[in-house]
């Protein structure tokens, strides 16, 4: 995970980090994220095509894409993961 | 950037392949999902294939139900039992703990959240602890692998595809 977010790439690590956080990204950025974490199946060939209107390269959106992927499967596991220990009493 | 992974490979290879060796140094994936998905669990690994396809069908990513439907009726040699889970969870043939188990996946996958009440009725159903922390693995695997199927628009492949990456899923894993 600190890979995608740290490590070598094309997206500067704020961005990253934005698009993993779903949260501070500007437009078209934002709503681009927010459509990977929510409603993922619904991105078009025409989603990507704003942003590259925008000035993102290819690997800076598949890097983007990557992190918002990410960051919203890591807050729903740890929010059962929470939950879980709700649950059990334990942490 | 669909055609440039499209292309990537000469390989006949499906979708999933070819996005896990796109860049292998930014993000690979199979690791975490090989762990969640073959390492040491009290779920066997067919339980495992069905609940990655049942977070799929939540998702709606047709490309992951398809090949994880497969892998889990090869794996449990009953393609019935998966259909009857995919088509009705309330009435399909399964433990009462793998059922709630999915239950609860479904309602993280969909709502983003579950409470502890939803992990309670779990435990209540038979889930141990550590079946549920396996189980919120695969889904957390299959939450990103969806969204990255649907975002680069990962072909569905025609069935005879889909039957030889079930064999090889099983034979081989995720790595």
């Amino acid at each position: 995970m600190a890979r995608v977010l740290e490590g070598e790439g094309r997206a500067s690590p704020d961005i990253r980090r934005a698009a993993f956080d779903n949260d501070g990204l500007a437009e078209p950025v934002r709503t681009f994220v927010d459509k990977v974490a929510h409603r993922a199946r619904t991105v078009t060939d025409a989603d990507i095509g704003t942003l590259r209107n925008a000035g993102l390269s290819e690997d800076q959106i598949y890097e983007i894409v990557v992190c918002a992927a990410i960051g919203q499967a890591t807050r729903q596991y740890h929010k059962a993961l929470a939950a879980l220990s709700a649950a059990t009493g334990r942490t | 950037m669909f055609v440039l992974i499209r292309v990537f490979s000469g390989h006949p290879v499906v979708d999933a392949v070819k996005l896990a060796f796109y860049r292998p140094g930014f993000y690979r994936g199979g690791g975490l999902t090989q762990e969640a998905m073959r390492g040491p669990s009290e779920w066997s690994v067919a339980d495992r294939e069905l609940m990655a396809a049942y977070v799929s069908k939540i998702n709606e990513t047709e490309f992951c139900i398809a090949a994880h439907t497969a892998t889990s009726a090869l794996a449990y040699n009953d393609g019935a039992k998966v259909s009857a889970t995919l088509a009705d969870l309330e009435t399909a043939p399964l433990t009462e703990a793998l059922r709630a188990t999915l239950r609860m996946l479904g309602k993280l996958t969909r709502e983003n959240n579950v409470d502890a009440d939803d992990i309670r009725r779990v435990l209540a159903a038979g889930a141990s602890e550590q079946q549920i922390k396996d189980a919120l693995a695969v889904a957390f695997a299959f939450n990103v692998t969806d969204r990255l199927a649907d975002v680069f628009d990962f072909a569905v492949d025609d069935s005879a595809a889909i039957n030889a990456g079930a064999k090889y899923l099983l034979a081989r894993g995720y790595r």
